[in-house]
């Protein structure tokens, strides 16, 4: 058994003439938090959608868990995606049994509790609702399943701070050393102490891949300071 | 409330510190069972793989102890705590004595000036 989650290799996107992704290679270990970072337009959002199975690779390879992406990864990937796919008119109620019925590791006690803590009625619909509080629901929906891997697309962009501590908070209490949570964002200072590891991902191409406390113990800076050094426009 | 944490050192070794500190000043009693790794991640906001490498250090340390069951104890030894504050308290007159004899001060100044400070606190 592999000591790896996902692995991929070479992993190149073109959209037409455009190159997002130049041929990638990593390796994220089971149990860990990483952070995905990179400016808007580095390709994030690209490789969670290949990893996530909506876009297929123009080349290379990814693997998670071992095998090909495809449906038994897709049964395993828990995805929160950038912006919303939920409808609108759904109510809360709805979201959690449209969970329900796509996903067998949907733990719906779970989503239920936490759902409760914020006092959110789950007869409400989501047209009711703040950005914040819709962003909530989804986290709540997507880290309510028992995955092997987890990829939040921005999880915190455009949300107040209260917001964002509830948030990490819900990222740290739902953690487990069995799965393994990559978080793409560009708002660094917020997420990086939650962090195991970051990927730099500059134009395409992954230009570091480290454990958070080396970088800081052999730079001396956060990682915030050293991205905004890395990315100096 | 999140613990405040500098840019400069790695997240691990400020936790140890932040604990360190909460043992020597009392917050946490000798003997005293400390809340889970999770609770204290979520507590300090920081990465509960963190958060468990620091009590492990802080184990090495023997400042905590595990018992297999019931969880993380603080120490019971009151003889290293006094030493650690002890130790603590010495590394902090010393990085405020470098401080004042980099502005000129001689060590009788210094006294005078803390005595006076303190008058004057008073």
């Amino acid at each position: 058994m592999s000591e790896y989650i996902l692995e991929c290799g070479n992993l190149i996107k073109n959209y037409g003439n455009k190159k997002v992704l130049k041929g990638i290679n990593l390796s994220f270990a089971k149990g860990k938090i990483i952070g995905l970072l990179g400016p808007n337009g580095s390709g994030k959002t690209t490789f969670i959608k290949i990893a996530a199975g909506l876009l297929k690779q123009t080349g290379g390879e990814i693997k998670i868990d071992n095998k090909k992406i495809g449906i038994e990864t897709k049964a395993i990937v828990s995805y929160l995606p950038e912006r919303t796919y939920l409808e609108n008119s759904m109510r809360v109620v709805d979201t959690i049994k449209f969970f329900k019925d796509f996903y067998s590791d949907f733990d719906e006690v779970k989503a239920l509790n936490m759902l409760q803590k914020l006092n959110i009625n789950i007869s409400d619909s989501l047209k009711t609702m703040s950005k914040g509080t819709k962003e909530k629901v989804q986290l709540i929906l997507v880290m309510s399943r028992n995955a092997k891997i987890y990829f939040l697309d921005e999880p915190i962009a455009g949300v107040d701070p209260a917001a964002r501590d509830y948030i990490i908070n819900t990222i740290i209490n739902n953690y487990n050393e069995n799965s393994t949570i990559v978080i793409s964002t560009h708002l660094i200072s917020d997420i990086e102490n939650i962090l195991d590891e970051v990927v730099f991902i500059k134009n395409g191409e992954i230009t570091l891949h480290k454990n958070v406390d080396e970088i800081r113990e052999e730079n001396g800076k956060s990682i915030d300071s050293l991205f905004r050094e890395v990315f100096k426009c | 409330m999140a613990w405040n944490f500098s840019k400069e050192q790695s997240i691990y070794t400020q936790i140890v510190e932040h604990i360190k500190i909460s043992i020597i000043s009392g917050e946490y009693k000798l003997g005293e069972k400390i809340p889970s790794v999770r609770e204290l991640a979520v507590t300090a906001a920081v990465n509960p793989n963190t958060m468990q490498k620091a009590l492990q250090e802080l184990e090495k340390m023997n400042l905590v102890f595990t018992q297999r069951t019931s969880g993380r104890f603080i120490t019971e030894d009151k003889a290293m705590v006094d030493k650690l504050k002890e130790d603590f308290a010495k590394k902090q007159i010393i990085d405020f004595y470098k401080k004042m004899k980099s502005i000129g001060l001689t060590k009788n100044e210094i006294i005078n000036f803390v005595e006076k400070t303190f008058g004057e606190m008073n």
